[in-house]
């Protein structure tokens, strides 16, 4: 089989179980849903391999393919196609997305068992894989959109997921809301290429953007300015990061796939995929590695206080994401791809551990409840060290390779990229204490109630129908979590897709080990071979220097959040006393909502007001009383003429006629 | 003998009937009032045709009775229905058809 045919059966099998699942629910049997869910994801990973092994038949230079199904939409001369694009960076994407949501599919198999929604939910998974294979496969911007559009969507239904609760509909809203800005960013980037260009398929536009634009001439910077608020609100960066953190309403599962694994990376993706226009305006890219900068600071701060255990990583994802955002701002593509593949993993495998955990604790997510789960749950707590390892960048572990190669190619460039370096260099000693933050809050001291009741009965803890964040009381009818919880030591299903996450979490680098395996880059070669940065490359002794570096912050960090934590911990409640103002700016989020707030809800909010009062009220009420009025006060004026007098009506006609006919005497003579 | 004075007479038949329409109450005599008029005009038309050397008005004419046949038919249908529900034969007391 082609390439091209490849491609399209990775996008059919998702497709087929989203509409298998959503319409037939009702004749399935019980467990059928998660089943074909699974299959058909397993079924599109397959697919990508097909793809990956018909890519690297091909020469070097041929490794890249488009396939159109028919024409989209066509005016005039100009036409999009239904189309497809397949070179060796969208099959990497194809291989992440399936492959971390097959396991995560295996994973919510077990998870999601006495969910009321268990159909809605796999039908809404495969919906979601569906959209991102779209977003990453797709041929042209005007696909791209579709995609990006569609991945927000399945977003906004998994957050909303147990629509009874209010907080998840309110945080599904916020999230859609937020994306949807972002979606104008690349309506508008999309019409300007259009505009520039001529063209929206992607092989056009790249070829004749180096003749089309001047480096950094204005309209290629707007370009890449709309692609950056489409690529920072579905990555949730700065500013657009609210919705994030909110988005933890939702199922584990989903937080581990779409808020952490796939759907937030699509910035970076795109980042990578149009890196022909942001290398002709490097100011964009700049942009977008200062922000990634901004961002990883922020959220790492933000980790390192809050105690809800999912948005704790949730604020780590965000910081992860930043570090990708600094590796393709600053040209690093392969590295940020590489850190995106790891993160996936481990971050994957963090949420999979903090569900095992919140399973166990009956819904509670507050890590100030949680306490030895060492003993209750020995392979999540295995894997929970595993995950923050990985996210600390522990010597050996993926993370340590992907995001210091990141930092190494900062420092390589130098300039104000040196500072970038240093800024990173802070941000991982932040990452590692915050990750270990987790670990010595959950794992040692006396058990907490639920883990020994775990322990004693060998059961998890029944949870109660309340809401974890507000307390409030819910409706079980449907749209319901379910009182039965599923932990990993348990599930087999869970057990499998964790411990697969967590072996790559911890070997997965390997591919990459300076001076001895370049597999990303080398495969990833064919796609960036355009780019200026191509062949730069710090040298392996470089490499080396920053790996150790890396190992050294992320140890240190280490120690010190067991210094915090377990050797002295009295001292976080003191520094949290004296340090109280940055405390609370940093546990209030950076008040990043109170900004959204006040500078995008409340202006638009007072508008709405002045339309409501002054001009509803007046305006459009005054026209439309005014027509009414005049047609009215028209009626009463020759009401009276209507007598109903038949005689009357004969003399008025005769008036009528004899008027006609004198105007016509008059006028012929 | 002069054309014109067929038009004098179209013209006396004419407002004989129109006065009839307007003063009389009883519908019967105002549809025959009406009919005098449709007949005056008929006559004014004839006389023209003759003055033309044009058969067109005689056509007209003819189509004229057959509209007459057809309006006298309503409105002696109107009066009997009328008669029927013994409501009083005035055109002043109809008003309630204004709507």
């Amino acid at each position: 089989m082609t390439l091209a045919t490849w491609g399209w059966l990775v996008l059919l099998f998702p497709l087929l179980g989203s509409l298998l699942i959503g319409f037939t629910f009702k004749a399935l049997p019980d467990r059928a849903a998660g089943l074909i869910g699974i299959a058909a994801i397993v079924a599109s990973f397959a697919c990508g391999i097909g793809a990956l092994f018909a890519l690297q038949s091909e020469p070097e230079s041929a490794r890249h393919a488009a396939s159109s199904l028919w024409t989209y939409a066509a005016a005039g001369e100009f036409e999009i196609d239904l189309g497809i694009y397949l070179d060796p960076l969208s099959v990497f994407m194809v291989l992440v997305v399936t492959g971390v949501s097959s396991l995560i599919h295996i994973y919510s198999f077990s998870y999601m068992q006495s969910d009321r929604g268990y159909h809605r939910f796999f039908s809404y998974l495969n919906f979601f894989v569906f959209s991102m294979l779209v977003l990453v496969l797709a041929g042209n911007f005007i696909m791209l959109i579709v995609g990006w559009a569609l991945v927000g969507f399945a977003s906004y239904a998994l957050i909303s997921y147990w629509y009874r609760r209010n907080t998840a509909t309110k945080a599904g809203m916020k999230a859609f809301v937020i994306n949807v800005v972002g979606d104008i960013g690349l309506y508008l980037a999309a019409i300007l290429i259009f505009k520039q260009v001529g063209a929206v398929d992607y092989g056009t536009v790249f070829e004749q953007a180096p003749e089309a634009f001047k480096t950094n001439e204005w309209s290629i910077v707007a370009i890449c300015l709309c692609l950056l608020v489409g690529a920072f609100a579905k990555s949730a960066q700065m500013p657009f990061h609210t919705w994030l953190a909110d988005a933890m309403e939702g199922p584990t599962p989903v937080s581990s796939l779409i808020h952490a694994a796939t759907m937030v990376t699509a910035g970076v993706y795109l980042i990578a995929r149009c890196h022909p226009l942001f290398e002709l305006a490097p100011t964009a890219a700049d942009v977008a590695a200062l922000v990634g900068l901004v961002t990883l600071l922020i959220a790492g701060t933000i980790a390192l206080v809050v105690t809800d255990l999912k948005r704790i990583i949730a604020y780590s994802t965000m910081s992860q994401i930043g570090y990708m955002f600094v590796g393709v701002g600053i040209g690093a593509y392969s590295a940020g791809l590489f850190h995106l593949m790891t993160h996936a993993f481990f971050k994957a495998l963090l949420f999979m551990a903090a569900g095992s955990v919140i399973a166990a604790m009956a819904n509670v997510q507050d890590i100030d409840r949680m306490k030895g789960f060492k003993k209750a749950m020995p392979f999540t707590a295995a894997m929970l060290i595993v995950g923050s390892l990985a996210l600390a960048g522990f010597p050996g572990t993926s993370g340590w390779f992907s995001k210091d190669e990141i930092i190494d190619f900062a420092a390589f460039r130098g300039g104000m990229y040196g500072w970038i370096s240093i800024g990173m260099l802070i941000g991982a000693f932040v990452t590692a204490i915050y990750s270990f933050r987790i670990i010595f809050r959950i794992l040692p001291g006396p058990a907490c109630e639920e883990a020994e009741h775990l322990v004693e009965t060998g059961h998890v803890v029944h949870g109660h129908p309340e809401n974890p964040v507000t307390g409030e009381a819910e409706d079980t009818e449907v749209g319901y979590p379910g009182e039965e919880h599923h932990i990993a030591e348990q599930a087999p299903g869970m057990k499998i897709a964790m411990s697969v996450l967590g072996l790559l979490a911890l070997v997965g680098g390997l591919v990459q080990i300076p001076g001895v395996t370049e597999v990303i880059p080398e495969f990833l070669a064919p796609a960036f071979g355009d780019s200026h940065f191509a062949h730069m490359h710090p040298s392996t002794g470089e490499a080396w220097a920053g790996l150790v570096k890396g190992g050294v912050i992320s140890i240190a960090g280490i120690l010190v959040a067991w210094f915090l934590y377990v050797s002295r911990p009295e001292l976080p409640g003191r520094l949290q006393r004296s340090l109280a103002p940055l405390h609370t700016l940093f546990v209030n989020k950076w008040y990043g909502d109170e900004l959204v707030d006040l500078l995008v809800v409340r202006p638009v909010k007072a508008v709405g007001r002045f339309a409501d009062r002054f001009f509803e009220r007046y305006v459009i009420n005054g026209a439309t009383a005014g027509v009414a009025g005049l047609t009215r006060s028209a009626g009463a004026a020759v009401r009276d003429l209507q007598s109903g007098l038949l005689r009357g009506y004969a003399v008025l006609m005769l008036f009528g006629i004899l008027a006609i006919v004198l105007y016509f005497l008059i006028r012929s003579i | 003998m002069n054309l014109e004075w067929y038009l004098v007479l179209s013209a006396l038949l004419f407002t004989i009937g129109f006065i009839g329409v307007l003063v009389r109450r009883n519908p019967v005599v105002v549809l025959l009032c009406l009919e005098l008029m449709l007949s005056a005009g008929g006559l004014a038309m004839l006389t023209f045709s003759r003055m033309l050397g044009d058969q067109d008005g005689q056509v007209f004419v003819l189509v004229v009775l057959v509209v007459a046949a057809c309006e006298v038919v309503v409105g002696l249908g109107l009066v009997v229905a009328m008669f029927r529900r013994r409501l009083p034969l005035d055109v002043d007391d109809m008003k309630e058809l204004k709507g």
